[in-house]
């Protein structure tokens, strides 16, 4: 289970979703959860979920890659969808001893329900198609205008970029340091969430020390190789919008506009 | 003049308490001299806490010694406006492979040196595809490196500084942490570059065979350099080698105990190939075994 994460998990491919310009999709991740959070009736919905169906098709990343993530918010979802369904009042379906189902808390539970997957699925496809180092470079890029006010966006994203970078090897970590310590018999399983947790802490203790030591590592690896932070820096790969990132933008906003078309005109 | 030069090189660690006062004070390396020709590679050789991995580090600027001087190329390391020339001269291998590479791709990790020195795009892009063709690890350039084996990561380690045209490199025991396979590519690979490229190689380890190939080697004890000389020399002096707890390559250790059993063989010997030619030699010549008793096994 420790693996499933998808977010900041990269799915080396070759479609257009890949190659555009980080800066597009991050716009379009934006408009596209916006969008997804005011969702109201069915025709929006049926809009949202042909411009993601779209986005999943030619991104060419496998559908179960990005369902993959949802797994994480299961439980979530869950919660969610009971509570939802017990708690709004309503027109009353069936009742069973205190507990109401109402037809409103059966529709706001599938709104919420599917907002939130749209939410993750719909972030997973721009983890999922952009190298992290590409994603932080958009943003670095895209919230330069920061820096004349002092903010340390290059170091943010130099972070960033480098926290992706370990979230795999610290997951096989962690995996390695339960596995050792079940092999001398921790129980990590069973008890009450308070006793679980407290078992945890002979994990989390050497997981620290192991990232400090790999940040000391790694902060003189950086140095040895010149990093001085972004002053006089030099890019390999260039943000440069191109023709289809034109294109990208056009079409967010064309969904955009469709969107608003669709809920405040009709 | 050498491209990197210790003269009577001190390094002190100091340890403080919560006051600030210092508690105790430990000598890493204690007045070294060490002048390293371009083109060669050097082993540096010594068992765990003999120095030399903080040796290395001077060498890359990345301490600075608290005594005497060291070079590179000419630039006092102790002075602050060399730094960046000096690690772009002497670029750096570390150890643990997984700490040393920053890019989630291999390409875009090889061109972090680059893009830290400012060079245009285009150049870093040259630089970065002539470094993995080097180190032969093109075909995963698009790969993230948390796939790629211990041995293929240091590789991309090498080819990131690599890019940085550097002309010499300071591997601090990079095939510590690898499997056989893996640290015979990354030797192969090291001694290519100092083979085509002349670039001088400096290796830190403590495997022995890893030694014998190279030109000079250096042993550390307790932070000084306590044995040099070329691998022959070095490794013929077997009794005080295993007096600083190290061990002398596998082939060197037999042919030092069939001597003293009574065989005529030279001293120093680093091939399986060099003792077999040296048996055939003892067999052609009739030798018998001291008590004259038995004919001679031949070596395959």
């Amino acid at each position: 289970m420790i693996r499933d994460i998808t977010i900041g998990q990269y799915y080396p491919a070759n479609s257009i979703i890949h190659r555009l310009d980080p800066r597009v999709k991050l716009m379009g991740t934006l408009v596209f959860i916006i969008t997804v959070f005011m969702i109201q009736d069915m025709m929006e919905f049926i809009l949202a979920t042909a411009a993601l169906g779209i986005c999943i098709w030619l991104s060419k990343v496998p559908l179960r890659y990005m369902l993959k993530g949802l797994k994480v918010i299961f439980i979530i979802l869950i919660f969610t969808v009971l509570l939802n369904i017990l708690l709004t009042p309503g027109r009353e379906l069936f009742h069973f001893y205190f507990i109401r189902v109402t037809w409103e808390g059966i529709v706001l539970a599938a709104k919420t329900t599917m907002r939130l997957i749209y939410l993750i699925v719909g972030s997973t496809i721009m983890t999922l198609t952009t190298t992290p180092n590409h994603l932080t470079d958009g943003l670095e890029k895209a919230l330069s205008p920061l820096k004349k006010i002092h903010f340390p966006v290059h170091e943010l994203s130099m972070t960033m970029s480098i926290a992706l970078r370990f979230i795999p090897i610290l997951l096989e970590e962690t995996d390695k340091i339960m596995k050792a310590q079940q092999a001398r018999c921790a129980d990590f399983e069973s008890g009450n969430l308070i006793r679980r947790v407290k078992s945890l802490i002979p994990v989390l203790v050497p997981l620290f020390i192991s990232a400090i030591r790999r940040a000391n590592d790694l902060a003189m690896a950086m140095e040895a190789r010149c990093y001085h932070g972004g002053a006089g820096r030099t890019k390999m790969k260039p943000l440069i919008y191109e023709r289809r990132d034109k294109a990208g933008y056009f079409i967010i906003f064309a969904y955009l506009a469709l969107w608003i078309v669709l809920k405040f005109v009709l | 003049m050498g491209i990197i030069k210790a003269v009577k090189l001190i390094y002190e660690y100091v340890s403080k308490d919560e006051h600030g006062d210092v508690e105790s004070v430990t000598q890493a390396i204690q007045g070294v001299d060490l002048d390293i020709q371009a083109g060669q590679f050097i082993a540096i050789l010594g068992h765990n806490g003999s120095g030399k991995s903080t040796l290395a580090k001077q060498m890359n600027a990345l301490l600075v010694p608290t005594g005497g001087t060291l070079t590179v190329k000419g630039m006092d390391t102790s002075d602050e406006k060399n730094v960046w020339k000096i690690r772009q001269t002497a670029g750096m291998v570390f150890q643990n492979p997984d700490n040393q590479i920053i890019g989630t791709i291999v390409e875009e990790d090889v061109g972090f040196g680059p893009e830290n020195l400012g060079v245009p795009t285009k150049e870093i892009w040259n630089r970065v595809y002539d470094s993995l063709g080097r180190v032969g690890m093109m075909e995963y350039c698009n790969h993230s490196p948390n796939k790629l084996s211990g041995g293929q990561k240091q590789r991309v380690a090498i080819a990131g500084t690599m890019a940085m045209k550097p002309e010499c490199i300071v591997l601090d025991e990079p095939t510590a942490m690898l499997d056989p396979n893996g640290r015979k590519e990354v030797i192969a690979t090291v001694r290519e570059l100092n083979r085509q490229e002349g670039v001088t190689v400096i290796l830190i380890t403590h495997y022995m065979d890893e030694a014998i190939l190279a030109d000079q080697v250096y042993v550390m004890d307790e932070g000084k350099i306590v044995l040099s000389g070329t691998p022959r020399t070095v490794f013929s002096q077997v009794e005080q080698l295993k007096q600083l707890r190290l061990d002398v390559p596998q082939v060197t250790e037999l042919a030092y105990e069939l001597k003293k059993e009574g065989f005529a063989l030279p001293d120093g010997i680093l091939t399986a190939e060099e003792l077999e030619k040296a048996l055939v030699a003892c067999k052609d010549q009739g030798f018998r075994l001291k008590n004259g008793t038995g004919e001679m096994e031949t070596c395959q």
